[in-house]
């Protein structure tokens, strides 16, 4: 092969994920011209917002060598206590009886506290424990169901589903800047200036150095003085309050929170990623590739709909992308002949 | 089969990667029985020819015979069955099983009828130990592989080679992790093996072996070949000299450093198991080089690892410039301005998937902290561009990964690595293991002028000439035990064995 299609295949490999990505909205746009619309743009975008927050925390431990299956249950936690402390005063069944009407923020933070917490744990789990990253958020994904099924439970709540929001909380999942289809939600918003933090933290913090170094070479980054239990604690925490702001913008978005939101977003999160080029062996991964697999998925979700794809049809196209974008990307690392 | 006057012939086999000629017309012909040394530096296109004949990489022209036989070599298991396999640096066995399981992996002894044929666990061992009594290994076929050491396990792979028929064997740097009378142990099996027969493509960058045990040499540079001559003709110098394409007049370089105060001082350093190092004092002096000596399983790894925290101290004291400090992990070694090259560079050392760059710029990230946990980017790509360019690391980019550099290139990134830190005290665990001459010669030129600039080094070698050519004195241990410390001038390799020898 002369160095002129060697360039092109380069190419071709290391933008796969985005060609992809193009080549399915090209293909969905010529079955039905009508997708390429400002409003299935946006309603994409939308969909695909809390996703990606999710995966974009993900991404941090996938990164570091770990896997994170918490992810799903932390987002129904802090959707469940967020909800519980924002409903409406005249609400007829509200979880709180007698909460006053707190700030907006106060359970936010509480919300996303909680989800670093659980990140805390899973993190100190790994690093002081050495449990397996697989077995360690496993246990913290069905414990945080218990613990949160249990607040669900409460009296007088009794696991009634949530709703009577405040407006001022539902118009951050649901508003937008401007009206008609040309508006940005809120919540796009929030999730370009997440990943815009999580590009910074990965490509210009210490933090994100050494999670490529932990994640490349967890021998060689204690050697070279890295602190690896403790940077992996605090990345654990980062990925969980991730979550833990997307819970919250998922019981924002939906007006309402049950203790099985979140149920699977783990796997979606790192299918995104897996798609989007980070290596779940450590040490690969960046920002636009995760934004990537997200809306390849969003695409596909909203796409196939709307040409009318059988759903079950759907998830086998799904099942089908995950494992080709893998075995195609890993051909990257293998020996050329 | 008739007889014919080479038992393997590569001809004029030419390869090309994007952008670098890797192999270019080179040829290699074995003669059956003969143990024939591939030499060159490391990138010189060994590897690379050694990966055509196995079928790993397709040659872009050129021929292969066997026997004079024409073959297509496809894969390595193709490679198998034309009686080619190889020993490599690296062993890889499957731990937690038996030795003869590992020598019939995949091919077990099978008895019973149809559906119902089950592994012929006597049969297996019978051959097993027919095998190894052959090649005079001492070893049972049930022991669990785990359980034996690097030269036994080597042992067991060239038998498993040999179970398979292989006429042609290649061992790439069999000896690299070896002691003494391992290394004799290996020549006598590759005795018994030219006996019946087999040849040996043996790589090594070690001289000394080369000359004792080959028949022919063939030396290749940059990707060609330079020629074969039967050993016999050949000295160190004349290898040397082939390989690099230059005389060198002289393999270390002059150094000029003058030893000053104490900088770090070891009293009675024992460490918590009891098969490792007891009781060891030392002291190291401002610009000094004192060379580590000893045999494999001297405990030396061990020992300086503990000195930099990676390992746990069970009594005795560590001062650094007169204060005691307690080291607990490589983050309070790196405070206390101590550095360490590890002796595994490709499992303790490189972040293999990570670029030239952050490879470089891993160990001193914290002298660019900005306010709100930035770093300043900009100043640390230069700091690691301009070491890099310093150390002439060969990369095509300091983007390029790390793993794609040769090994010389990679340990010259580490050495980088450790430098951006400003260390006082460099240490470095078998610093040219697995490197070529040219890039060794570049690397002592380093590390003497570090002492010259006043950091004190700690060298622990394996390689008697790079011991007794480097060191300002040189520290013998043996089973863990410091047995004596000599003075780097008067030191003769007798003496340095003598000591490492001694039973503590």
């Amino acid at each position: 092969m002369d160095t002129q299609a060697k360039k092109v295949q380069s190419f071709f490999s290391r933008n796969a994920i985005y060609i992809v990505l193009i080549a399915l909205i090209v293909i969905i746009a010529i079955y039905d011209p009508r997708f390429l619309s400002v409003t299935t743009i946006r309603d994409i975008l939308l969909q695909s917002s809390t996703r990606a927050i999710i995966a974009l925390g993900a991404a941090f431990v996938l990164i570091t060598g770990g896997t994170d299956l918490s992810a799903g249950r932390v987002v129904g936690l802090t959707a469940v206590i967020s909800a519980s402390m924002l409903q409406v005063q005249d609400y007829p069944r509200r979880f709180f009886p007698d909460l006053p009407e707190l700030p907006l923020w106060v359970p936010i933070v509480l919300a996303i506290l909680a989800g670093l917490i659980v990140g805390l744990i899973n993190g100190i789990i790994v690093a002081k424990f050495s449990v397996p990253p697989f077995i360690a958020t496993l246990g913290t994904m069905v414990a945080v169901l218990g613990a949160n099924s249990i607040y669900f439970d409460m009296k007088p709540n009794e696991s009634q589903p949530i709703g009577g929001l405040r407006s001022d909380f539902t118009t951050l999942g649901s508003g937008s800047i401007g009206s008609g289809p040309y508006s940005i939600p809120y919540i796009v918003i929030i999730a370009i200036v997440i990943a815009l933090i999580v590009w910074v933290i990965f490509n210009k913090t210490r933090i994100g150095k050494n999670m490529y170094a932990i994640g490349g070479n967890i021998q060689a980054a204690t050697v070279s003085g890295i602190n690896v239990a403790r940077n992996l604690i605090y990345i654990y925490a980062i990925a969980g309050a991730l979550y833990g702001l997307a819970g919250v913008l998922e019981s924002a978005r939906t007006g309402g929170a049950t203790n099985n939101y979140g149920n699977m977003y783990e796997l979606d999160a790192i299918a995104a990623c897996v798609v989007g080029g980070v290596s779940t062996s450590g040490g690969i991964g960046t920002v636009p590739g995760v934004l990537a697999g997200v809306l390849i998925f969003g695409v596909i979700n909203y796409g196939l709909t709307f040409i009318g794809v059988n759903p079950y049809w759907q998830l086998i196209i799904k099942g089908l992308i995950i494992v080709a974008a893998v075995a195609f990307d890993i051909r990257k690392y293998l020996a050329k002949k | 089969m008739a007889e014919h006057p080479y038992l393997l012939e590569m001809n004029n086999i030419s390869k090309e990667f994007p952008g670098v000629k890797a192999l270019d017309d080179v040829t290699l012909k074995v003669r059956p029985g003969t143990v024939h040394a591939l030499m060159g530096e490391n990138g010189a296109g060994k590897s690379t020819l050694m990966k055509c004949l196995f079928g790993i990489y397709k040659p872009d022209a050129g021929e292969i015979f066997i026997n004079g036989q024409k073959v297509e070599i496809n894969n390595s298991k193709a490679a198998l069955g034309h009686g080619i396999s190889m020993i490599h640096q690296e062993l890889h066995p499957v731990p937690h099983r038996s030795v003869m399981e590992n020598v019939w992996l995949g091919r077990f002894p099978l008895k019973g009828i149809g559906p119902f044929r089950f592994v012929d666990h006597k049969k297996m061992y019978r051959d097993t130990e027919a095998l190894l009594k052959r090649l005079e290994i001492d070893c049972k076929p049930d022991t669990i592989v785990g359980s034996l050491s690097v030269s036994k396990i080597q042992s067991i792979e060239i038998a498993k080679a040999v179970s398979y028929n292989s006429k042609i064997i290649v061992m790439d740097e069999p000896t690299s992790s070896l002691t003494g009378n391992e290394v004799e142990h290996l020549f006598k099996i590759i005795d018994s093996l030219k006996k019946q027969g087999v040849s040996i493509i043996y790589i090594s960058h070690k001289m000394e072996e080369i000359l004792r045990i080959s028949d022919d040499v063939t030396i290749m540079r940059d990707g060609k070949y330079i020629g074969t001559w039967p050993a016999s003709e050949l000295t160190t110098d004349l290898i040397i000299s082939r390989m690099v394409g230059r005389d060198l007049t002289q393999r270390y370089p002059e150094r000029t450093n003058v030893p000053g105060d104490v900088i770090l001082k070891v009293e009675g350093l024992t460490s918590p198991i009891s098969k490792s190092f007891k009781d060891i004092s030392f002291e190291l002096r401002k610009g000094e080089i004192l060379g580590i000596g000893g045999l494999v399983g001297a405990q030396r790894t061990e020992l300086i690892e503990a000195l930099f925290g990676l390992r746990a101290i069970q009594s005795g004291t560590i001062s650094i410039n007169g204060k005691p400090v307690k080291i607990k992990s490589p983050e309070d070694a790196k405070k206390h301005k101590m550095a360490l090259l590890t002796e595994e560079r490709r499992v303790t050392g490189i972040f293999p998937v990570l670029s030239v760059l952050e490879n470089t710029a891993i160990a001193n990230i914290s002298n660019y902290e900005k306010p709100y946990l930035l770093l300043d980017e900009k100043k640390r790509r230069e700091d690691a561009i301009k070491s890099i360019e310093m150390f002439r690391v060969k990369t095509p980019s300091y983007k390029a990964l790390i793993r794609n550099l040769s090994g010389g290139n990679q340990q010259k990134v580490l050495l980088a690595r450790w430098l951006l830190t400003e260390p006082d005290i460099l240490m470095l665990d078998e610093p040219t293991r697995g490197i070529d001459v040219g890039a060794k010669y570049e690397i002592y030129t380093i590390i003497a002028d570090l002492a010259k600039q006043g950091k004190s080094i700690i060298m622990i070698s394996s390689e008697m000439p790079e011991l007794l050519g480097m060191s300002d004195r040189i520290m013998v241990m043996s089973e863990g035990r410091l047995t004596g410390i000599l003075d780097g001038k008067s030191a003769t390799e007798e003496k340095v064995m003598r000591l490492a020898a001694q039973m503590a």
